[in-house]
């Protein structure tokens, strides 16, 4: 596939996978991203892979575990609710240093909440959501084809550096159509099974073992140095940020995934009335591209962050900005998606009228 | 003195040679020798990898020198039938006690049951949970005292004990289910004869194996290893009758 083809986004994100080399697939149903379950169980057979439907997100997670330590391309995705039950199975993979990548069609909360788009997965994504000291790779796509192309991304970065790579999109950009074109096709049979794999030692002299578990305090710290040099690493190497209209603005809005995409319309609205208002958009939420926000402070005047959800990611913004500039917050929860005049009268408010 | 030397005993290839941490008496030791055992008899060593759960087995990995994986508490089945998907030609095998397997890991061993894949369980059962110190498990048998149920285990109280042997023989997809005791001589014998066509059911492909192993635990039952033995036989193997309950076609 080398032409744009017209997709709904959860479909051509799970295409997406594939194309980066994704074989094996576990997972289990949850709305808004039922599609991409459901098209990996017709695909993954047609080019060599599995689809594994589990009984649970619980068992898909470490069905993932499992397949990830054979050194394999395995991939699920889920929903807040799922994406909680697999928190305990993220831990384990993060502390035994194998990758996987895990989409989050992200919906409202907490608890049961709803269906509609949300970003209040931000602090679970980012931050931490199950137990020890870990961090994910989180990739924010605000468009299908950026998703499409991230997940190349996401499987190179988790095979890279042995970590899950979390995938953070919404039920707009799952459900949404798009022309997308799908650039890169990793032939799988280039990919070597990784020398740590447990896949039977088949004449290796040694065996290979797979574990969280280190039983000396000592040890066990030694162990969270080494992750903590390796997270070190990607904070320096990994973090990217879109910056749109940035060159002369004057204001920035904050904003990663769906609401990036419109506060982007946002920023042309503005610019009509001759407010001089650009977008920093965040494409790795973790790791956060700090640096890269505070290069943008001595020009700028102000910045409003802008989220689907509670002062998750503005929470990152102040750590990046506080005391720099005047920073000024608006956001909705609950499914709630706020429209570009909205969020330009919220900075109306906050920053007059930017000028 | 020209007489022949012959090997009647050695330690198997599959097992490293370190001294495990069990308990004097503990029945793990007889489990790890056995399935240690027949994965040398079954030239399995370079193909096999072992999930291990959380449970007094949380270290058996460091005891085998084949491939090892270490699960989440109750996990094992779904991370071993991870790694079977992958790679169908390997033998893998969890090895899971009756906290891990019949409480907190309920649905991935029914599941992993009822999708019948050739992977092989080796499940002990020693009635309470040995490495937190010993607690009331789903396998704790009625008015049997544990740390969580001092006075005794009741039915108003902690509910019934399980019979998971039997309850997975109801589902279609296994190939072969049995219970045997680790007790006495006689009854290793017949729990390596169990385990081999356990392993036989995943090697041949025909489906889901499990092997439930009555098991002792005297640090926690308070017995001495002797009084143990005999406490399997007399108080444990009439409510987790020995036996097989599922024997596929084809299980030899």
């Amino acid at each position: 596939m080398s032409d744009k083809v017209l997709m709904k986004g959860a479909e051509a994100l799970a295409e997406g996978a594939i194309q980066a080399g994704c074989r094996f697939y576990f997972g289990y149903p949850i709305t808004p991203q039922n599609e991409t379950p459901e098209y990996m169980s017709r695909r993954l057979p047609e080019v060599g892979g599995r689809f594994v439907q589990a009984e649970s997100e619980v068992a898909s997670i470490n069905m993932v575990y499992g397949a990830a330590c054979a050194g394999v391309r395995v991939m699920t995705s889920s929903s807040s609710p799922g994406i909680s039950l697999m928190q305990e199975g993220i831990s384990y993979i993060s502390g035994s240093n194998v990758p996987c990548v895990v989409m989050n069609a992200m919906r409202g909360g907490p608890g049961l909440g709803n269906i509609a788009p949300a970003q209040a997965d931000y602090f679970q994504a980012v931050k931490g959501g199950g137990n020890g000291d870990y961090k994910r790779i989180v990739l924010a796509p605000s468009s299908i084809q950026e998703g499409v192309d991230l997940f190349v991304d996401a499987f190179e970065l988790a095979d890279k550096y042995r970590m899950v790579v979390m995938v953070i999109v919404d039920g707009l950009i799952g459900q949404m159509m798009e022309p997308v074109e799908f650039k890169t096709k990793v032939d799988v049979s280039t990919l070597k099974t990784p020398e740590w794999a447990t896949v039977g030692r088949h004449g290796r002299d040694h065996a290979n073992v797979i574990t969280s578990l280190t039983l000396d305090a000592a040890g066990l710290e030694k162990w969270n140095l080494k992750l903590q040099a390796k997270y070190a690493q990607v904070e320096r190497s990994e973090s990217r940020i879109e910056e749109y209209q940035m060159d002369d603005a004057d204001y920035a809005i904050i904003a990663y995934g769906t609401m990036a995409r419109i506060a982007k319309t946002t920023v042309r609205v503005a610019r009509a009335k001759g407010i001089k208002l650009g977008l920093l958009r965040p494409i790795t939420v973790w790791p956060f591209p700090a640096k890269q926000l505070q290069a943008y402070a001595p020009k700028l005047k102000g910045a409003l962050t802008v989220e689907l959800a509670y002062r998750q990611l503005f929470e990152d913004v102040q750590l990046a900005l506080c005391g720099k500039i005047p920073l000024g917050w608006f956001g909705r929860g609950g499914g709630v998606v706020p429209g570009p005049q909205e969020i330009l009268a919220a900075f109306e408010e906050q920053f007059g009228k930017g000028r | 003195m020209a007489e022949e030397m012959k090997v009647i005993y050695e330690r198997p290839r599959s097992w490293a040679n370190k001294v495990t941490h069990y308990c004097p008496g503990c029945t793990h030791g007889v489990a790890h020798r056995l399935v240690a055992e027949l994965v040398d008899e079954m030239g399995l060593l370079d193909k096999t990898i072992a999930v291990w759960p959380v449970g007094c087995a949380v270290l058996g990995y460091e005891y085998f020198t084949f491939d090892s994986v270490e699960a989440a508490h109750g996990r094992a089945p779904a991370m071993a039938t991870g790694i079977k998907v992958t790679n169908p030609d390997n033998f893998v095998f969890t090895y899971q006690g009756d906290g891990d397997l019949a409480s907190i890991g309920m649905a991935e061993i029914v599941h992993a049951a009822a999708r019948g894949w050739p992977i092989t369980v080796i499940f002990i059962n020693n009635g309470n949970y040995g490495m937190t110190g010993g607690q009331m498990a789903p396998t704790t048998l009625l008015g049997q005292k544990t740390t969580t149920s001092p006075l005794g285990r009741t039915p108003q109280t902690n509910g019934f004990p399980i019979r998971v042997a039997e309850m997975l023989a109801q589902l279609d997809g296994p190939a072969y289910i049995a219970r045997v005791s680790l007790d006495s001589p006689v009854n290793i014998r017949k729990a390596k004869s169990a385990m081999r066509k356990a392993f036989n059911a995943q090697v041949r492909g025909i489906g889901f194996s499990m092997v439930e192993c009555l098991s002792t635990c005297p640090t926690n039952w308070k017995l001495t290893p002797v009084e143990s033995m005999e406490r399997i036989r007399k108080e444990v193997m009439p409510y987790f009758p020995l036996g097989e309950f599922k024997v596929a076609q084809g299980v030899l």
